[in-house]
């Protein structure tokens, strides 16, 4: 069967140290480990985004990277951005414009909204429109989510 | 004839308010409680081997090494459930001649699909349980498959169920008027496409799951259900699970997404549930990505041969067509797969006055995943049928599109009455909705710019539907033909101690805002603020007895017994405030959480009220029995459905060396009646949009000729993503329908039920200059070349 390795890692700001099996996901770790359950699987091959989540600041598929490889790092689910107030902003304009219906897209689009607003990203739809394109949602029409995400860029930069 | 004015006119007037969501930020927080975001005590898991080959029997099962592997529980064969649970057969009365086979959780001598489940593993942990899969050894000896359905009634082609003598499930004719008279008559154009409709899914985002917990010693089965009719799961588990009704309790907390996908009875499930009554703990199922494409129901699978005949004035004198479609091994269970077909009969030109109608709808069985009812049932078809014919004809007799259909819709003065089908229409708009819509979009601005794009070899199309939409459905719909699916629905409210209202419905939230308005609706009748308004849905031990929410019934239904309910509760209040107050109750109001006088003055704030009532009993007359909650009940009861109906267009752009299909504008004018919560309704008509878009561009099931699923993988299998819709302008128009008095009538299908036909005709238009046009969706790029090719030899 798998092998197990010893990990450890910050996970919203909590040290976290756990014997994990080689094989398990960064995603089925957080979910099933440490019950944090707000990272959502939708396709387990790096395509709909519903586990979309931060590791050391960068954007990733928590389903494409395995627990073994957040040895060490810093990682973040939507659980800590609401936590720590980063994604407040997003959580108003989402909520504002109904961006959201069945919720389960959500938190991965949040992730990757955020990280278009705090890489300085534009209120430009179409860029927006690009950059969400790794986050699929079945409910909406994307439309309210672009709206959101532009309301904050707007917000916050006037 | 909307019902008293002041339910939507005095304070706390939240019925038409665009009041955001109170569980948005729940669900922005990753707070959401989904199927597998619940973990229970001696939880196990369960993984299937499923059936490689589309139709196979099933020679022997040998689970001898996986029994042995690490964590592994139980393993069941289809042979050892159906011990335990009875088979189930997806027929209902009403749809005359409708046969189908008796259905095992898990496949017993033949599988019938490429992923039926076979065997079923139990394990402390899903990985274990897959692990273990592989180690079963299933010996298959392959069958010859019926896969295509254009030759499923071939004489040489394997009968799925030999029983039956043909692959025939079901087939209806429906006849008005004289359709080969109407079209031989002098001056009649007929117009005749074959129109050809791929498989597609609904590819929820949150697979589907289930998470199912055994007490033997209540004999209490309680099943984490992510679906929309928690009541119709509760009987179907009690039948064939052996168990009392009562003794079945199923909840659904958040679904994440569903669109008609988690209502149906599948086997994986149901295996579920017994195995966690064989082993008297809980078992949990997630379909990973592959088993949902696999198992989820697929939808459409038409091929229809189709004519309209149409004067030289522009003037529909009939449409004569004939559907196919393929469903699959079985007929769902309990819903059946011939709802589908049997809509398409019904609606096509639903929205046009027309003498004479014929249609054929033939209904096969075929070895692929089952097809049933995903959102806009029908819908699509039958829209894109009549109003492709309608705009291939306007081309034909030099006329426009619009023009031609303020000609032939129904005129908004004309209900109630008929279609040519004998549906029962009333409260309808058309012309009033294509008025607006060409309004909106600046038709002949759009016009002016599509011939001037195409000198510069630009090819724009604008495309439309008028269309119709099934919502609010009555027993006829499936209660009739023996369907354990209440058409009826629920609301209690209760006010609390301390003065908040709790209110429970039988309607079930996917998203769509269910527990939003029925807050808003609460409040508002009642006359308290709206964040004092609590809501539960979707627990069948806590919740009135309903029917859930599909079909376009929940705003409509659930919101009517809500409403009804916060009535019964302010008559019921009104009356101890009149005794407390010595105050006739005709001169008194309850307004902002407190009873009042007419003109608003308050008198007495609801948690005094309340806490006497509670508390201090004493202090009231001892003929005084206050009731401080009230349950109603609605159902529709004069119509089959309360339609409702749209008017929606397209632009979009056409590259003639790519075949790729820029849309670039979408409008939708919806009358959906009385519009509860425009911010909500305006997002799910969009989502709508963009499915139909999905249905109409990108989205299709590819099977190989012996069966084989090609592309069941999110990254093959492409549904819209941002980059490629386009902004989607939503106006309304509100009739409100008269069977209620909220008025309120169904809008969540409307766009993946409109869309496809509005994009389809746009193309169209946009190919049309090069002589070429296409009637198959998706629209891909390759068909695109290929229709363009065609025209150019």
């Amino acid at each position: 069967m798998s092998r197990s390795i010893d990990i450890k890692l910050r996970v919203n700001g909590e040290d976290v140290g756990a014997t994990v099996p080689a094989r398990l996901n960064l995603v089925d770790f957080l979910r099933e480990e440490l019950c944090l359950t707000g990272s959502h699987v939708g396709c387990e091959h790096g395509v709909c985004g519903a586990c979309t989540l931060t590791v050391d600041g960068d954007t990733v598929r928590g389903c494409l990277m395995l627990a073994t490889q957040a040895n060490g790092k810093e990682v973040t689910t939507i659980e800590g951005l609401a936590d720590s107030g980063q994604s407040t902003a997003l959580q108003a304009a989402f909520t504002k414009r109904n961006a959201l219906q069945c919720g389960f897209c959500t938190p991965g689009m949040l992730a990757s909204a955020l990280g278009y607003v705090n890489a300085g990203g534009a209120a430009d739809r179409d860029a927006i429109r690009q950059h969400i394109s790794g986050n699929y949602c079945r409910c909406t029409g994307y439309q309210s989510i672009v709206d959101a995400i532009c309301d904050v860029i707007k917000e916050t930069r006037t | 004839m909307t019902g008293p004015a002041h339910i939507f006119d005095k304070p706390n007037r939240y019925i038409g308010q665009p009041e955001p969501r109170a569980d948005a930020a729940r669900l922005l927080q990753g707070r959401g409680r989904f199927v597998d975001d619940e973990k229970l005590p001696r939880m196990v898991h369960a993984a299937f081997v499923r059936s490689p080959h589309a139709h196979a029997k099933i020679l022997s099962v040998d689970t001898e090494d996986a029994l042995s592997a690490t964590g592994v529980i139980a393993i069941y064969t289809g042979a050892d459930l159906a011990e335990h649970v009875t088979p189930y057969i997806g027929t209902l009365t009403h749809l005359t001649g409708l046969r189908s086979a008796p259905q095992h959780p898990l496949a017993m001598d033949v599988a019938r699909w490429q992923g039926e489940p076979v065997v079923m593993v139990v394990a402390t942990s899903r990985a274990l349980a897959e692990d273990a899969c592989e180690l079963v050894d299933v010996d298959y000896d392959e069958l010859p498959a019926a896969v295509n359905s254009e030759t499923a009634l071939d004489a040489d082609t394997p009968v799925i169920h030999p029983e039956f003598g043909s692959n025939l499930a079901w087939e209806r004719d429906v006849i008005a008027g004289d359709i080969d008279a109407a079209f031989a008559a002098p001056g009649v154009h007929v117009i005749e496409r074959e129109f050809r409709f791929g498989r597609h899914t609904g590819v929820t985002l949150e697979s589907r799951g289930t998470l199912c917990e055994y007490d033997p010693s209540e004999d209490q089965l309680t099943v984490y259900y992510s679906g929309q009719a928690p009541h119709m799961m509760q009987v179907i588990f009690s039948k064939h699970l052996g168990l009392p009704e009562e003794n079945v309790r199923v909840i659904s907390n958040d679904v994440g997404g569903s669109f008609g996908i988690k209502i149906h009875t599948y086997g994986d499930e149901i295996a579920t549930a017994a195995a966690a009554k064989l082993l008297r703990r809980p078992v949990k199922f997630i379909a990973d990505r592959f088993e949902s494409f696999v198992t989820d129901i697929h939808a459409r699978d038409h091929i229809v041969k189709a004519k309209m005949g149409i004067t030289e004035a522009g003037t529909i004198v009939g449409i004569d067509f004939d559907d196919l479609t393929g469903i699959g091994p079985f007929s769902m269970y309990p819903r059946t797969s011939a709802i589908e077909c049997n809509q398409v009969l019904n609606l096509t030109g639903a929205p046009y006055v027309m003498e004479n109608y014929r249609a054929k709808g033939r209904v096969v069985f075929q070895n692929k995943t089952l097809m049933c009812q995903y959102r806009a049932v029908g819908h699509p078809i039958a829209m894109a049928i009549a109003d492709g014919l309608l705009e291939d004809a306007a081309r034909k007799i030099g006329m426009d599109p619009v023009a031609l259909r303020e000609l032939n819709l129904m005129a908004d003065d004309s209900y109630p009455r008929t279609s040519a089908t004998g549906m029962k229409l009333d409260d309808l708009s058309h012309k009033r909705a294509l008025r607006k819509l060409t309004e909106i979009m600046d038709y002949q601005g759009l016009r002016a710019d599509q011939t001037e794009a195409r000198k510069d070899g630009i090819y724009r199309g604008i495309g439309f539907v008028s269309m119709v939409e099934v919502t609010n459905p009555s027993p006829m719909f499936y209660g009739i033909g023996g369907a354990p699916i209440a058409s009826q629905d629920g609301a209690t409210v209760r006010l609390d101690a301390g003065g908040a209202l709790h209110v429970s419905s039988s309607i079930t939230e996917q998203g769509q805002g269910t527990n939003a308005i029925l807050a808003q609706i609460a409040a508002g009748v009642f006359g308290i603020a709206l964040n004092r308004v609590k809501v539960t849905t979707g627990d069948t031990a806590t919740t009135p007895y309903g029917g859930g929410t599909w079909a376009s019934r929940g705003a409509g239904i659930g919101g009517e017994a809500m409403l009804l309910a916060a009535q019964a509760l302010k008559d019921q209040v009104l009356d101890v405030a009149g005794v407390m107050l010595q105050t006739g109750v005709e001169k008194l109001d309850i307004r902002d959480g407190a009873v009042t006088d007419l003109d608003g003055k308050e008198r007495l704030p609801l948690a005094d009220l309340a806490r006497t009532v509670y508390y201090r009993g004493n202090e009231l007359p001892n003929d005084l029995n206050p009731e401080l909650i009230a349950t109603r009940h609605y159902r529709v009861t004069d119509f089959p459905f309360v339609f409702t109906n749209g008017a929606m267009a397209a632009h979009v752009e056409v590259d003639t060396e790519t075949g790729f299909v820029k849309v670039l504008h979408f409008w939708a004018v919806e009358d959906c009646g009385r519009v509860i919560n425009p911010l909500l309704v305006d997002e799910q008509i969009r989502g709508g949009v963009v499915q139909g878009i999905g249905g109409a561009l990108y989205e299709e099931c590819h099977y190989s000729p012996d069966g084989q699923f090609l592309n069941a993988t999110m990254a093959d299998y492409m549904v819209p993503m941002a980059s490629e819709m386009p902004d989607i302008t939503i106006a309304h128009i509100e009739t409100p329908t008269k069977t209620s008095v909220l008025g309120a009538k169904g809008a969540g299908e409307a766009g993946t039920g409109g869309a496809p036909a509005a994009i389809l005709n746009a193309v169209n238009d946009a190919l049309s200059p090069m002589g070429a046009s296409i009637w198959q969706m998706p629209m891909t790029p390759e068909r695109i070349l290929t229709m363009l090719d065609n025209a150019a030899e």
